[in-house]
C-alpha cells in the first residue's frame, strides 16, 4: 500500500510542475527526462529485478520509434494505433532476442554483449533499409491535432510521458509484490538456487525481457511522437542503450523509483555542467561517466540504496544516543 | 515393501574420461530416511545432481512416483515434489530470510499474502524465527544450512534430497537440528542425506546405501553397513578391515 502511496504521492508532484512553470526550455528537459526514465524503467525490469544486464535497449526503443513512425509515414495508420503497434513490436523483438539468447544459456558478460550485437546490427539494418528512411530518416508530417498525438502545448506532451512512466513505476510496483517478481529476484540472486525451488529461469527472464522491452518501446515510439524525426543513428544508437542502463543504476537498480530519481538526478547534473561551461561538447557525457563511478564506489545499490542506509543509520545512531540516556534514568 | 517413491536404476554419469558415477541403483520410501554416505569424491553429490534434474546422466533411469522422470529439468521435479538442499549453501544472498523462504513457498502458492503466511511458518519450524528480517547473507554457518532446508520444505516436497546439512555444525547444532529432520520423515516425506557425521546417520537412517568410487558397494541398515568389510576399506584403505579387527580383539 506504501508503495502506491508513494508512486501517487511523486506523480501528483510531477504534475503540478506545469502549473508553476512556463518556461518550454524547462519542460523541454522535463519531457526528455521522463522519456529517459521510461526508457531505463524498462531496462531496470530485466537488469534491476532479474539481473540480466541488456546493454542493447537501443534495439527495442528503435523499433518502437520505427514502427510508430513508419506506419504513420508509408501507411498513414492513426499515431495512437502506431503507438500502440510500436510497443507490441519492441515487445516482439524482446521476445526473439530473449528467446535466443536465454535458451542458449547466455549469462552475465555474454548476454551483455549479445544483446549490443543485436542492437548495432538494427541500426546498420536501418540505415541502409529503403523502409526506415536509409541515411535520410524519417519525417512524420507535423499534424498538431490531440487525434494524431500531437500537441500544440509541451505541458500536454508533459502530461502524456508522465502518465507512461506513472504505469511504468505500478507496473515494476506490481511485479515487486507478486510471485513472478519473487522469482525475477531470485534468478538475479541465484539461478541454481531458484530453479531448485521450481523456478523456470528460462521462462521468468523471457517474461521480464518482453516486459521491459515493451516499457522501453513505449520511449521510443513517444520520441518519434514528440520529436517527428528518427534516423538509425537515434534510434538505435548506443546513446540510448546508455542512458537506458546508467540511470536505473544510478537512481538504483532493481527498485520501482531508480530510473525516475536516476534520470532526474543525472539529467540535472549534466544540464547544470552544459550551464554552468557554457555548452563544452560531451560535458553531459563526462558528468554520466564521472556519476557512474562514484555510485558505484560510494554508493553501489544507487541512490536509493544510499538513501535508505543513510535513513536506518540516522535511525540506529539515534537509537544509541537513546538508549544510555534511558539506562540513566531507569 | 511397497513401491519405493524414488527408484534410480544404473544410473552413470561420465564427464570425458572420468565416470563419475558408475551404475549406481538405489531407492528410497516414503516417510523414512535414506543415508547415502561414502568417501570424499565417491560421486554422491553428483548423484544428486542426477536425481533432482541439474545433470543429465549419461545411462540409467530415474523413476520418481510412479513416472520415469530421467533428464527433466530441475524446475519441473521441484514441481513434482523434489526438493534438494546444496552443499555449499545456496542462500539469495541479498534478500531477507523471509523473502529466501518466500521463494519456495511461491511455487504451490501464487497469492504472495499466502506464501509469506507458509514462509513464515516453515521459518519458525526449522528455528529461523527470530531471524526472519534479517538479510540472508549475515546468518552463520548453522543458520545457513536452516536456510537451505527451509526453503527446500517450502516447496511442500515429498522427497528431500539433503546434501550435507549438518557439515561444519558443532555438536550442540547438530544436536538441534537432527529433530526436525526426523520429524519430516515422521510426516510423511521421504529423506534422503548425504552426510559425513556418522552419528547423526546412525540414529536418523533407516537405510543406508555406500558409495564409493561411483559404485554402490554396500546397502543394509545403519549397523549392518558399519560392520560391511569393504565399506570400512573403502574408507580406511586396502587391509584395514583384517587391521581394525586385529585392533579389537587385542
Amino acid at each position: 500500500m506504501r508503495g502506491y502511496l508513494l508512486i501517487a504521492a511523486a506523480v501528483a508532484v510531477l504534475a503540478a510542475v506545469p502549473l508553476v512553470v512556463q518556461s518550454n526550455v524547462v519542460l523541454n528537459f522535463l519531457v526528455v527526462t521522463l522519456m529517459i526514465a521510461l526508457a531505463g524503467q524498462g531496462w531496470n525490469i530485466l537488469g534491476g529485478y532479474g539481473g540480466q544486464y541488456s546493454f542493447g535497449h537501443a534495439a527495442f526503443f528503435g523499433t518502437g520509434a520505427y514502427v510508430t513512425a513508419i506506419l504513420q509515414a508509408h501507411y498513414g495508420v492513426n499515431a495512437w494505433v502506431g503507438f500502440v503497434a510500436g510497443i507490441a513490436a519492441g515487445a516482439a523483438v524482446g521476445a526473439v532476442i530473449g528467446g535466443l539468447t536465454f535458451r542458449a544459456g547466455l549469462r552475465s558478460s555474454y548476454f551483455a554483449l549479445v544483446t549490443l550485437a543485436f542492437a548495432e546490427v538494427l541500426r546498420i539494418l536501418a540505415s541502409v533499409a529503403p523502409i526506415t528512411g536509409a541515411g535520410v530518416g524519417i519525417l512524420i508530417k507535423l499534424d498538431l491535432r490531440p487525434q494524431a498525438f500531437q500537441f500544440q502545448s509541451r505541458a500536454l506532451f508533459y502530461l502524456v510521458i508522465l502518465a507512461l512512466v506513472a504505469v511504468a513505476l505500478l507496473a515494476a510496483q506490481l511485479i515487486e509484490r507478486s510471485r513472478f517478481g519473487a522469482w525475477l529476484i531470485a534468478v538475479r540472486e541465484n539461478e541454481d538456487a531458484a530453479m531448485a525451488l521450481g523456478v523456470d529461469a528460462t521462462m521468468v527472464k523471457l517474461g521480464a525481457m518482453v516486459i521491459s522491452a515493451a516499457i522501453t518501446a513505449a520511449a521510443g515510439c513517444f520520441y518519434a511522437q514528440y520529436f517527428l524525426f528518427i534516423d538509425a543513428p537515434i534510434a538505435y544508437g548506443t546513446w540510448i542503450s546508455i542512458e537506458a542502463l546508467l540511470t536505473p543504476i544510478i537512481g538504483g537498480a532493481g527498485t520501482v523509483f531508480g530510473a525516475l530519481i536516476g534520470a532526474l538526478v543525472a539529467k540535472s547534473l549534466g544540464e547544470a555542467a552544459r550551464f554552468v561551461t557554457g555548452d563544452v561538447p560531451g560535458l553531459d557525457l563526462m558528468t554520466y561517466g564521472a556519476m557512474l563511478v562514484l555510485v558505484i564506489a560510494f554508493a553501489p545499490r544507487g541512490l536509493v540504496g544510499a538513501l535508505a542506509d543513510l535513513r536506518s543509520g540516522l535511525v540506529r545512531r539515534f537509537a544509541a544516543v537513546r538508549k544510555p540516556v534511558e539506562a540513566a534514568h531507569g | 515393501m511397497a513401491e519405493p517413491l524414488l527408484a534410480v536404476e544404473a544410473v552413470s554419469c561420465r564427464f570425458g574420461g572420468l565416470l563419475a558415477v558408475d551404475a549406481a541403483s538405489l531407492s528410497a520410501p516414503a516417510a523414512r530416511i535414506t543415508a547415502l554416505i561414502g568417501p570424499n569424491g565417491a560421486g554422491k553429490t553428483t548423484l544428486f545432481a542426477v536425481i533432482s534434474g541439474f545433470l543429465k546422466p549419461s545411462s540409467g533411469r530415474v523413476h520418481y512416483d510412479g513416472a520415469d522422470v530421467t533428464g527433466e529439468p530441475p524446475h519441473r521435479l521441484a514441481r513434482r515434489g523434489i526438493a534438494r538442499t546444496f552443499q555449499i549453501v545456496q542462500p539469495f544472498a541479498g534478500l531477507s530470510v523471509r523473502e529466501n523462504i518466500l521463494v519456495g513457498a511461491h511455487l504451490r502458492r501464487a497469492a504472495r499474502a499466502e506464501a509469506l503466511a507458509r514462509a513464515e511458518q516453515v521459518g519458525r519450524e526449522v528455528g529461523l524465527g527470530d531471524v526472519l528480517d534479517r538479510p540472508a547473507h549475515t546468518l552463520t554457518v548453522a543458520g545457513r544450512k536452516r536456510l537451505e532446508l527451509a526453503k527446500a520444505l517450502a516447496t511442500e516436497p515429498k522427497l528431500l534430497l539433503l546434501d550435507e546439512v549438518l557439515a561444519g555444525l558443532n555438536p550442540s547444532e547438530i544436536r538441534d537440528i537432527v529433530p526436525v529432520i526426523r520429524d519430516l520423515s515422521a510426516r510423511g516425506i521421504a529423506v534422503v542425506m548425504i552426510e559425513h557425521v556418522m552419528q547423526a546417520v546412525m540414529s536418523l537412517a533407516a537405510h543406508v546405501f555406500v558409495l564409493a568410487e561411483g559404485r554402490i558397494i554396500a546397502e543394509g541398515s545403519p549397523a549392518q553397513v558399519a560392520e560391511d568389510r569393504t565399506v570400512v576399506e573403502a574408507y580406511l584403505g586396502h587391509g584395514a578391515a583384517a587391521k581394525v579387527r586385529t585392533a579389537h580383539v587385542h
